[in-house]
């Protein structure tokens, strides 16, 4: 069942059209994370969705009910909305305690006593802060506040849940344990969430299924594994993964991409076509040797980063920049030669007009 | 999803009509900017237009000069009064002179004295810091013709006849005209008081210029002098030309001084013609006199800001890094300390105390300890002395003053705050709108409107009904109107910065857990911007219980307020009773300054009093 249908929103602020006709649906229980650069729109589309910002144009509903309609004269204000929403900033009250926080909203729907109390205490348990409840935000760390936002959230019961960047103010490693948490959040509460972020990690590790927004407009809509490994265009190649995808620019000429000091043999399909194109392909998709192999390219390093288990090489080939990542923790000398070879399975075709993908395209 | 049909055209536009209205019901800030709008067109914008009105229009009391004038008709008769007629002068020119010399002179001085002492307060490690800096602003804290009282208790020699002032008493000798009344005096003691402003203005500016900046240029070869020069001052000039400039304003539309000082040797300011004027029922000519005083002080805001404009883009704030490095005044430091407590002897202790000697003396103008009596606090009134009127504490029109001076403070605060957070929270949350940038200009034209002249376009306005509006003039309800419009440029800035510290976030997590915007308000946007706004009201209680000039046109015996009672004891020449009752009013704005300075220390609200 759907549980959140946006269709052809616009949204401007002055000349600028930040959310370009934007159609999205996110079904019930489903882990739909928004990702992109900022600036895309994807903070603007959840704050119209909860209501705190309002389109030109297009509808919003909220499984049955119609929440926005341009066209029908419906506004639905953000208190009748009855959505969690979790801020960047996590927006918790500083003069109020923990349990104040919580339970200010369930004392505005007319709740009874016991059954706050019922509820402050199972949300803070939830969030492991039970003992936390007369504390303030400031006495508390940014993860513990993070999990106060939470908690204030599970309280309420919404259906469906709506995070804008909610792990962007912690630290690396704090980010990496409160990820787990809100993945077995969702699976606890079973509820319908969207999920807006810039980070390409937490897109791939929380969601279902993960939409790519630049420039006001969907790049591409599909599970992490697909958008990972199927990018739809340039842009989404090159914005996923890290360190990121090699593209270059070639000719086709007798079923092979000739990229100047590469050249790449091209599948059927595609070698048909002729003319110019763009090839990708991940660094850690490309075999590297140390020793010369027949038909393998050679290149000669110019900067290793070791990373602890990967190895990051930035490597030439004649003049052509390349990287590479390889499992281990290597150090070689600038200038070491090494050979390269391109598992055509895992090469990417784009068209150098359209972007897009051709393999998409062709099939 | 309803669906409807679009092919009626009338069909669509009441559609699109209650579409615009739940838009409008989903944005609270633009309601309330709305309504802020609306009424401060109406108590701003449209007394000014009005007065315009009535100066270039015959008025009933124009036809004793015009019998063929008709009531209401387009007429040059007023303008023709002010600038070209013989009584001109009298009226217009000698007073555009008293003023611009009175305020040349007195900004020269304040802003000398005001530089100097942040500069050594700022940038100097001279004594006791703490204690100056809580003394050096009370001369502002206390009505500016406070100074004015004390010099005639001085000064005051046989001229207007009545008793003589304790230089008299002392020497023998009478001072001459000149020290006694007229410009000199008048500069004097306005300096002693505006000084306070230019200090406040400065010492804050100074306060943001980090010292690092300067090390660079000393680490580039400059010596210490260049370096003031070339850096320090550069950065400070928006804050002296807006000191410059505050400071004229108000000194052309400040009554208090000039009146007690200039109006017995017949020496005429703008203000006191303008007093002049509205009492001789010559409205027409103060009408005119306001919206010159209004377009003088429209014309200096412009050059300031033409001149400093391009500079006031200087951001030296970053917040990080910032140091501020006090210079060793060495062997200077003993010798600035003295000089600084000196100082505020003279402009707060002397004062002071001549006011309660004043207040102690029972025959005026004999200053020894044989003629000193508590009758003018305490005593039940004597046919003998001073026109049989009882001392302060058993005097009704004293203490009918002081509960409606109170009320006026406290209500005056009151909406001031209210009006302060709404501005506030309309101008922030609409931010980048139309009708933001429109509220926030509103709210603060009344601070280049000279106070007299505040007060003779409300006495245009509201002497009649307006609408479902009644008549003010003489209510106490315009004093309190006329008191929150003066004071809304800085509340509306105190509601401005309060609401600005208050993340958006914070509302619409509120919002979108569905609580409403009343409970919003009263949960999280009020308990949040608290401390901000309840200095903020404190400082409009204090401002509203000192001030005179914009209000002498507007009391009467109806809705006395200490400063009229204690400017009529001035004119009738009862000095002890208008000492006492300053001296009392002086203790009371202590006291609650006392209190602002431990709230807003408190709440961490830095230089809140710089306005």
């Amino acid at each position: 069942m759907v549980q959140v249908r946006l269709n052809g929103i616009v949204k401007s602020y002055g000349k600028e059209v930040v959310v370009k006709n934007l159609d999205l649906t996110v079904q019930q229980g489903e882990f739909l994370t928004i990702l992109g650069p900022s600036g895309c729109g994807k903070t603007t589309t959840l704050r119209m969705i909860a209501g705190l910002e309002e389109p030109d144009q297009g509808s919003i509903q909220l499984g049955e009910r119609v929440v926005f309609s341009r066209a029908d004269g419906v506004v639905i204000p953000p208190e009748a909305r009855h959505l969690g929403l979790i801020f960047q900033s996590y927006a918790l009250w500083p003069h109020m305690t923990v349990a104040k926080n919580i339970t200010l909203a369930l004392k505005e729907q007319k709740i009874s006593k016991t059954d706050i109390t019922k509820r402050l205490e199972n949300a803070l348990e939830m969030v492991q802060l039970t003992g936390y409840a007369e504390r303030y935000p400031s006495e508390l760390s940014g993860g513990q506040q993070q999990r106060v936002a939470v908690a204030r959230l599970i309280a309420l019961r919404p259906s469906i849940l709506l995070m804008d960047e909610p792990l962007s103010n912690l630290d690396a490693k704090l980010r990496t344990e409160m990820r787990a948490s809100l993945k077995r959040l969702h699976r606890d509460l079973e509820a319908t969430t969207v999920y807006v972020t810039h980070d390409q990690i937490e897109a791939l590790t929380l969601s279902d299924r993960v939409i790519i927004m630049n420039d006001g407009l969907i790049m591409q809509e599909g599970s992490p594994y697909d958008i990972y490994h199927h990018p739809a265009n340039i842009f989404v190649a090159k914005f996923i993964g890290d360190p990121g995808i090699n593209l270059f620019k070639g000719t086709i000429s007798n079923g092979v991409l000739d990229c100047g000091a590469v050249s790449i043999p091209l599948p059927d399909a595609i070698a048909k076509r002729g003319g110019d194109l763009i090839v990708g392909i991940r660094p850690e998709k490309i075999h590297a040797s140390m020793t010369a192999k027949d038909g393998w390219l050679k290149a000669r390093t110019e900067i290793l980063q070791p990373t602890g288990a990967n190895t990051i090489f930035e490597v030439k080939v004649g003049d052509t920049p390349i990287t590479l990542m390889q499992p281990g923790f290597m150090t070689l000398s600038t200038g070491t030669e090494l050979w390269l070879q391109f598992d055509p399975e895992s090469l990417s075709f784009f068209d150098t007009e359209t972007q897009k993908n051709l393999r998409s395209e062709v099939g | 999803m309803a669906m409807t049909d679009r092919s009626k055209p009338g069909f669509w536009f009441l559609q699109n009509i209650s579409y615009q209205a739940h838009r409008l019901k989903n944005r609270p800030e633009l309601i309330i900017g709305f309504l802020a709008l609306g009424f401060l067109s109406f108590v701003v914008l449209v007394p000014l237009l009005q007065i315009i009105k009535d100066a270039f229009t015959f008025q009933s009391y124009d036809l004793a000069y015009n019998p063929d004038g008709v009531v209401g008709e387009f007429t040059l008769f007023h303008l023709d009064r002010v600038f070209n007629q013989p009584i001109s002068a009298a009226l217009f020119y000698r007073p555009l002179v008293n003023s611009l010399k009175m305020g040349f002179f007195v900004t020269m001085i304040a802003l000398t004295f005001g530089f100097s002492l942040a500069w050594l307060m700022v940038r100097t490690n001279v004594h006791f810091k703490g204690v100056f800096g809580a003394m050096l602003v009370f001369p502002y804290m206390m009505p500016s013709w406070v100074m004015a009282i004390a010099w005639l208790s001085l000064f005051k020699n046989d001229r207007v006849g009545g008793s003589e002032g304790l230089l008299t008493y002392w020497t023998g000798t009478q001072a001459p005209d000149w020290v006694a009344y007229g410009v000199f005096p008048i500069v004097i003691t306005l300096a002693i008081h505006y000084y306070a402003y230019a200090y406040l203005l400065i010492s804050g500016a100074l306060a943001t210029v980090d010292s690092e900046l300067e090390e660079a240029g000393a680490t580039s070869g400059m010596n210490k002098w260049k370096c003031i020069r070339v850096i320090t001052m550069p950065l400070l000039m928006p804050a002296i030309g807006s000191a410059i400039v505050l400071t004229f304003i108000r000194i052309l539309g400040t009554f208090g001084t000039p009146a007690l000082l200039g109006l017995p040797v017949r020496f005429f300011t703008f203000s006191t013609q303008i007093y002049a004027s509205i009492n001789a029922r010559n409205q027409g000519d103060a009408f005119v006199l306001a919206l010159v005083l209004i377009v003088l002080a429209i014309s200096f805001i412009w050059i300031n800001s033409r001149i400093i404009g391009v500079r006031k883009s200087y951001v030296t704030m970053t917040g990080k890094g910032f140091r501020k490095r006090e210079s060793d005044l060495g062997k200077m430091r003993w010798p600035a300390t003295i000089f600084v407590i000196l100082f505020l002897c003279m402009t707060v202790g002397l004062p002071l105390i001549l006011l309660l000697w004043e207040s102690l003396t029972l025959i005026p103008g004999d200053y020894s300890l044989a003629n000193l009596t508590t009758y003018f606090w305490v005593g039940q009134g004597n046919v003998n002395l001073a026109y049989g009127e009882p001392g302060v504490i058993h005097n009704k029109g004293i203490m009918g003053a002081l509960i409606n001076s109170i009320k006026l403070g406290f209500l005056a605060a009151l909406f001031n705050g209210v009006l302060g957070l709404l501005v506030g929270y309309a101008v922030v949350r609409g931010r980048g709108k139309t009708l933001s940038k429109w509220l926030e200009a509103i709210a603060f034209a009344p601070y280049i409107f000279p106070s007299i002249a505040l007060g003779a376009i409300y006495i245009g306005m509201f002497s009649t009904s307006i609408g479902p509006v009644p008549a003010l003039y003489g209510t106490f309800t315009i004093l309190i109107l006329i008191t929150v419009i003066k004071n809304l440029p800085f509340t509306s800035r105190t509601g401005i910065a309060a609401i600005l510290q208050i993340h958006q976030s914070l509302e619409e997590a509120a919002r979108v857990q569905g609580i409403g915007w009343f409970r919003r308000m009263f949960r999280i946007i009020i308990p949040l911007s608290m401390s901000g706004l309840v200095a903020g009201m404190l400082l409009t209680f204090i401002t509203a219980m000192r001030e005179l000039s914009l209000i002498i046109l507007l009391i009467s015996p109806g809705n006395m307020v200490l400063t009229g009672l204690i400017f009529g004891y001035q004119e009738q020449d009862m000095a002890q009773h208008s000492s006492a009752v300053t001296l009392m009013l002086v203790l009371i704005i202590i006291i609650i300054s006392v209190i602002v300075r431990m709230m807003s220390r408190s709440a961490g609200v830095g230089r809140l009093n710089t306005t």
